[in-house]
């Protein structure tokens, strides 16, 4: 199994951080990860991106033009990696914000309501969990307990007490995306 | 073996300096390597080994505090980017002279100039053809993963000492930034004062008795006669490490038409690229660079006589492909390709310029 994809969306949606999440639940269950940040000049409010692979085997490039699945949070990274979805990819979205809705035919296309799920929640800081949650639904590529263990360990001890509102916006995301119809 | 972590590259090399036993890190940040100072200085390593770690007031300070301790037998390290890198030439012009060891990073971004924070590998020139003036040469490691980034300090000291020679560990803003499984090398301790005396009298500016004579750290010389004795003394150097030192990976070479040469992010690149291609049915091989300086001029050379052709792959205008072509010597064709500026070539892009470079030419 290998995974290529790309998170991509605003900086302070927590595009890295999601990514950061994924690596640490494939280490989990012994699988090859890598994580590579577009780095640019960016801040919150500028467009940030992230590569991540997950492989049971040794990972040649960390930097992909094309992509099994895409996770889009904004119009601009709509624009950008829409078309770089490999054919029979998956391509997930939060439909807030976005003004032109993807069109593709050949790929399977989702949405997650992140950020209206997200403050029904009343906490808008746990969107990048709910849209993930709604990427292991479609893609469960890694277990949901991996998933628990990879926070523990990139957690700092002292916010180790968010992890249950953690599992419970992923458990929000699962049940909550929806197949769009093109 | 260690515990399994997730780090970037920086991360990484700052980690594995610690370890390695290093008494002393001096630098001043610069995007994409600032995470090297950022992660020492979160960690305090002069709590867990006693290791010094400063912020210095410029690039040129930094070059110049390693300069002071390394004469004083120290292991010590700096690191930094582009830009920054050229600001310590002279510095590492004179560590070389005197022939000092040391370990400098450079995890290279796109110039000229202040240029841009992206990654690049257009700083092949200056690492190995000497940066500063005069008439020397670095060993140059080039680590293609974060656990390379990890293993190479250790092994940069290692080399330093041995030769007593700066030791340049050259990566680029991919390698330095991604994050990777990594596994840290164990804990050397840091050798104690006597230690180094009984190591390093011979040269180092440390623990003189009376029985002996000073030692003195210096890379002038006025009379010509003795300052060319001293560069054959160099050269002689330079020359045992080219006898000893080559170091490079070959993946799919054994029964490969078409080889790509590249070291760093664009030997993980070129990886895909290979695959792409044998799953066409191209019979493509890796030769990936380990060490820059020395370049494996002879291993390439003997390839040549087997294959059809090389495409040197690097995020530069085309500067290792000078190394590649002298090594082919014109046997068969070896053409560059590579995005610069700061631009990343995907796999395709690479596998399109095989194609139309070297397959169909």
């Amino acid at each position: 199994m290998t995974e290529e994809m790309i998170i991509a969306g605003f900086g302070g949606q927590g595009v890295l951080s999601m990514g950061k999440i994924l690596a640490y639940s494939g280490i989990m269950q012994d699988q090859e990860v890598s994580w590579m940040p577009s780095y640019g000049p960016e801040m919150r409010g500028g467009t940030a991106n992230v590569t991540v692979i997950i492989s049971d085997e040794r990972i040649s490039s960390p930097i992909l033009a094309n992509f099994d699945t895409a996770i889009i949070l904004n119009q601009q990274s709509m624009d950008k990696f829409e078309k770089s979805v490999k054919p029979g990819g998956v391509l997930i979205y939060d439909p807030n914000g976005i003004i032109k809705h993807p069109t593709r035919t050949d790929i399977s296309i989702y949405t997650i309501e992140g950020a209206k799920l997200a403050s029904k929640m009343g906490n808008p800081k746990i969107f990048n969990m709910i849209v993930f949650g709604a990427f292991l639904e479609v893609k469960p590529i890694v277990k949901l307990e991996n998933v628990i263990k990879g926070l523990k360990k990139s957690l700092p001890e002292r916010h180790h007490k968010l992890i249950p509102l953690n599992k419970d916006a992923i458990t929000m995301g699962m049940q909550n995306v929806v197949k769009a119809s093109i | 073996m260690g515990e399994v972590k997730l780090m970037k590259g920086n991360e990484a090399i700052a980690e594995a300096a610690i370890r390695a036993g290093a008494d002393a890190y001096f630098g001043y940040p610069i995007t994409p390597q600032s995470e090297v100072i950022e992660y020492l200085m979160v960690e305090r390593p002069e709590d867990r080994t006693g290791m010094v770690v400063l912020q210095a007031e410029s690039e040129i300070a930094a070059i110049n505090m390693v300069y002071g301790a390394a004469g004083a037998g120290k292991k010590v390290m700096t690191s930094s980017s582009s830009p920054g890198v050229s600001l310590k030439q002279e510095g590492i012009s004179y560590i070389a002279g005197a022939e000092l060891p040391c370990v400098i990073v450079n995890v290279v971004r796109g110039g000229p100039g202040l240029g841009t924070i992206q990654p690049s590998q257009a700083d092949y020139f200056q690492s190995t053809k000497g940066g500063g003036h005069g008439d020397y040469k670095l060993l140059v490691l080039a680590p293609a993963s974060v656990q390379e980034m990890a293993d190479f300090v250790d092994q940069a000291f290692d080399l330093a000492f041995k030769y007593r020679n700066p030791v340049l560990i050259l990566s680029d803003g991919v390698i330095g930034q991604m994050m990777e499984k990594v596994v840290m090398p164990e804990q050397k301790p840091r050798l104690t004062n006597d230690e180094i005396i009984e190591r390093y009298s011979d040269w180092a500016t440390v623990g003189k008795k009376k029985s002996r004579e000073r030692n003195i750290i210096t890379s002038l010389e006025l009379d010509p006669y003795r300052q060319e004795a001293h560069n054959l003394k160099l050269q002689e150097k330079y020359k045992k490490m080219e006898e000893n030192e080559v170091r490079y990976e070959m993946i799919n070479c054994e029964d490969a038409d078409y080889i790509i040469v590249a070291y760093g992010s664009s030997a993980r690149i070129a990886q895909k690229t290979m695959d792409q291609a044998r799953a066409k049915g191209l019979k493509v091989g890796i030769f990936r660079l380990i060490t820059l300086f020395p370049f494996p001029k002879n291993e390439i050379n003997k390839l040549a006589d087997r294959v059809k052709g090389f495409l040197a792959v690097e995020m530069s205008a085309g500067q290792m492909i000078e190394d590649v072509r002298l090594a082919v010597n014109g046997k068969v064709p070896a053409e560059h390709y590579g995005r610069y500026g700061g631009v990343i070539h995907s796999p395709e892009e690479v596998l399109a310029a095989l194609e139309q470079k070297i397959i169909g030419g």
